[in-house]
């Protein structure tokens, strides 16, 4: 069975991207486009990984990660989180409330690629 | 009762004592008598009756004369001269009383007069000092008031209750009223708070507090604040130190140097929401731009309607992007009193005020736990108090808690301020509210939340519970700062009183060089001076380690004017000399050779007179250096060892510690070259008016006075 991603990202734009290259890497997707959304679809979709933006409507990446830390059921996820700020103090708080990784926008999709495939060996 | 009347009774009563004898006398002589003796002295009184009341009458005339004349002499004449004393004491004090009466009242009359005529010589003296010292304090007045309304910055002084003492012209027009015509709330004797927020003054004064007792160099702090007609104000504040010496100095009043930076505020805000924009608002469009372009690229296979969406994105970010730029330059300031006021705190301290507080405020009981000692911040200690207090009362309001703790650690660049509690996991909705509420102090007008005074000073915060020990931490990541330099611990004696950066006497100088000798020691220029050396003998290859000095203007040490260098001998200290000074060769590596330091000393001292204790023996050690340094000490040394000799000339010891005992100069870092120079300065300074009483006045005086002393005849 395939690994199970979920895109947490309210900019379309490089959703598109993303979506294309982790299909054709062979993972199966969920896309959320806020942070309410994003909760819901883990619950539901209970994904491996979780591409998680920091700036997002209604619940930011920060308080979403917190969410799934503290439900223990989800302790197997993977998070990854993407940010537009890429402050050392930003990247500082991510890991400390149990992020996985941190990718800084603009990031090379190879590396984006990479990270995901580390933490979560082949797609299935 | 009066003097006369006391007086008239004492001779009425001998009067009547003597009255009394010579009746016991009759009444005892006619008892005496038989009857024919008492019948003859009968006859005779009857016969004679007349001339008996006559005589009695005479006498008691004479005896009433007698004590008139006693009262007017013992009495009346005492009375008059007082009387006459009181004129010239109070109203007359030209009146002279003229002499009368017997010998002993001339006498007391004449030194009365004399006493008269001194006391009205120091009364016109007195006056004519204290009409010179009047004149000086006014002309200092005016130059000051003519200094402050130079000045670009607007200056206040207020004392500890914040009245105000002194401010200038700006200071009033920058607090003007809210539309600019009413009148400034700055004058004499009003109340600071009126224009600065109250809790505003006392935190800064606390932080000052601090650094006093800490004796930092140079103990100021800023703060920054929104005035009623909307500008911002940067305020620089400085103590105003009490006068009594040593540890327990307080602080009794501040220096407030008012800058309005408003604009400078716009502008750097403008510069950072530019910049913001055009560095982190322009992440997201790049990383959709760059993620199509590599996707194309790495997979050319893909059909053309993927392709074209790819491009689509990638023009219609490109689009975005250059939208940004141009906005960004457009883009004006928010909200600008909440700006902060970034300075450089000890952490420590910071933790403590905060201790302290929420302590008071909400009666928990705050632990510290692993506080690094030399940890600074570059943080508004202000707003972080407040934010501090405020997820303290929340964290007291959810979890009902008594006592919260605080820590600090070092992380790279950036600092963990933590707030750690014990109680139930607090839900990120209810943590949420927490951090975008907006916390305020009493009046403050300024709100902030946690998450806008996390940002604003580039740090983050953020929430975190550990469920096996139930502990809950807030942590803050602020941004550490790299202090000032900090004077090294007290080694040498710090500098007491008045810091002495102008002297307005200067302007009176007339130049150091014309008729020196001729010139009061009180008003010359001295540079007093003392070294150590690693032996007793320069001739046998001793040499200076360290130099100390201190100048003297115009009868004042100044405390800020001091040479002190430590020099290398490149030779050994004798043990002998170690002793004294503790210092050794160790010590001396890397410091400057004597051919460095003797100009820098020459340059310090030039056109001054030269001041030590045991002149001599210092002299010897710079002269012997003349010929391979090319530096002579040509100016006029004063030797405070012959000085006291010719001070006191019936003490046995002359030594520095002997002297400074004997004036009461109190003793700071003896046997270091700085501190014996500001001994020795210090009691020069007193020995100038115990000589002059002697007559010793001019450097003239004062050399000749030296050389007549026994101890000038001494050769080192």
């Amino acid at each position: 069975m395939a690994k199970k991603i979920l895109i947490a990202e309210d900019e379309a734009n490089i959703v598109a991207s993303i979506e294309f290259l982790l299909q054709q890497a062979g993972y199966e997707l969920r896309i959320a486009h806020n942070g309410e959304e994003a909760l819901r679809e883990v619950g539901e979709f209970l994904p491996d990984l979780v591409l998680l933006d920091v700036m997002m409507p209604l619940r930011n990446g920060f308080e979403v990660c917190q969410k799934i830390r503290e439900n223990a059921q989800w302790k197997h996820i993977r998070i990854v989180m993407l940010t537009a700020k890429g402050r050392q103090s930003e990247i500082s708080k991510g890991m400390a409330l149990g992020a996985d990784a941190y990718l800084v926008k603009p990031f090379a999709t190879k590396d984006l690629l990479e990270q995901v495939r580390a933490l979560l060996g082949a797609p299935g | 009762m009066s003097g006369r009347a006391r007086l008239a009774l004492w001779v009425f009563g001998a009067a009547a004592t003597f009255a009394g004898v010579v009746l016991l006398f009759g009444v005892g002589l006619w008892s005496d008598l038989n009857d024919a003796e008492r019948s003859v002295v009968a006859e005779v009184l009857d016969a004679h009756s007349a001339t008996a009341i006559a005589l009695a009458l005479l006498t008691l005339a004479i005896l009433g004369i007698a004590t008139h004349l006693l009262v007017q002499t013992l009495i009346g004449a005492p009375q008059r001269l007082g009387e006459e004393a009181r004129l010239i004491l109070g109203t007359n004090t030209e009146h002279r009383i003229t002499p009368r009466g017997g010998a002993e009242m001339r006498s007391l009359t004449e030194a009365i007069n004399e006493f008269a005529a001194r006391h009205g010589a120091l009364e016109r003296e007195v006056a004519v000092r204290v009409g010179a010292a009047t004149e000086r304090l006014q002309e200092e007045k005016n130059r000051l008031a003519a200094l402050m309304s130079e000045l670009t910055q607007s200056v206040m002084v207020c004392n500890i209750e914040g009245r105000i003492l002194l401010y200038n012209q700006r200071a009033k027009q920058l607090f003007l009223g809210a539309d600019r015509m009413t009148d400034s709330l700055v004058g004499l004797g009003r109340s600071i708070f009126a224009v600065i927020e109250r809790n505003h003054i006392g935190h800064a004064l606390d932080a000052l507090r601090t650094r006093v007792r800490r004796a930092d160099s140079a103990p100021v702090v800023n703060l920054v604040t929104a005035t009623r007609s909307g500008q911002l104000i940067r305020a620089r504040m400085a103590p105003v130190l009490g006068a009594q010496a040593g540890s327990a100095r307080e602080i009794t009043g501040y220096v407030l140097t008012l800058e309005d930076v408003t604009r400078e505020m716009q502008a750097g805000y403008r510069r950072d929401a530019v910049l913001h924009s055009l560095t982190e608002g322009s992440r997201s469009s790049l990383a959709s731009i760059r993620a199509a372009a590599e996707t194309m690229l790495l997979h050319e296979e893909m059909d053309a309607a993927r392709q074209r969406q790819f491009l689509k994105i990638v023009s219609d970010e490109a689009r975005t992007l250059s939208e940004r730029v141009s906005a960004a330059v457009g883009d004006s300031g928010d909200d600008l009193k909440t700006q902060l006021a970034l300075e450089e705190v000890l952490a420590l301290d910071l933790v403590q005020a905060a201790q302290r507080r929420i302590g008071q405020q909400l009666g928990l009981t705050v632990s510290c736990a692993a506080l690094e000692e030399a940890l600074w911040l570059n943080v508004d200690s202000y707003a972080l108090l407040q934010a501090l207090s405020h997820i303290a009362s929340r964290v007291q309001g959810r979890c009902a808690v008594t006592d919260i703790g605080l820590a600090l650690e070092r992380a790279g660049r950036m600092v963990h301020l933590d707030v750690v509690w014990s109680g139930p996991e607090i839900e990120v909705e209810a943590l949420s509210e927490w951090e975008t509420e907006p916390f305020s102090a009493s009046g403050q007008e300024s709100r902030l939340s946690l998450r806008e005074l996390s940002q604003r000073h580039g740090g983050e915060s953020w929430y975190q519970h550990d469920r096996g020990s139930g502990t809950s931490r807030y942590r803050m990541l602020l941004p550490a700062a790299q202090p000032a330099a900090q004077p090294a611990a007290a080694t040498a004696p710090v500098a007491e009183g008045r810091p002495e950066f102008y002297d307005f006497d200067l302007f009176q100088q007339s130049g150091q060089n014309a008729q020196l000798d001729e010139r009061a020691l009180a008003e010359l220029t001295f540079t007093v001076f003392d070294t150590e050396t690693t032996g007793l003998d320069p001739a046998a290859g001793d040499e200076i380690i360290a130099i100390g000095a201190v100048r003297i203007v115009n009868g004042r040490m100044l405390p800020n004017e001091l040479f002190d260098q430590l020099v290398d001998p490149q030779r050994s200290v004798s043990p002998e000399s170690k002793a004294v000074h503790g210092i050794d060769r160790a010590m001396l590596e890397g410091q400057p050779r004597i051919a460095e330091v003797l100009p820098a000393f020459a340059r310090f001292c030039e056109d001054t007179v030269l001041v030590a204790h045991n002149a001599a023996f210092d002299m010897r050690f710079l002269q012997v250096k003349e010929a391979a340094t090319g530096i002579r000490f040509s100016q006029p040394v004063l030797d405070t060892l012959l000085l006291s000799a010719a001070a006191h000339p019936n003490q046995e010891t002359h030594s520095l510690e002997a002297l400074a005992a004997r004036l009461g100069v109190h003793v700071v870092g003896r046997h270091t070259a700085l501190g014996d120079a500001l001994v020795t300065g210090e009691s020069f300074l007193k020995l100038l008016p115990i000589l002059a009483e002697r007559g010793v006045r001019t450097l003239k005086d004062a050399r000749e006075a030296a050389q007549r002393t026994y101890y000038a005849r001494i050769k080192y």
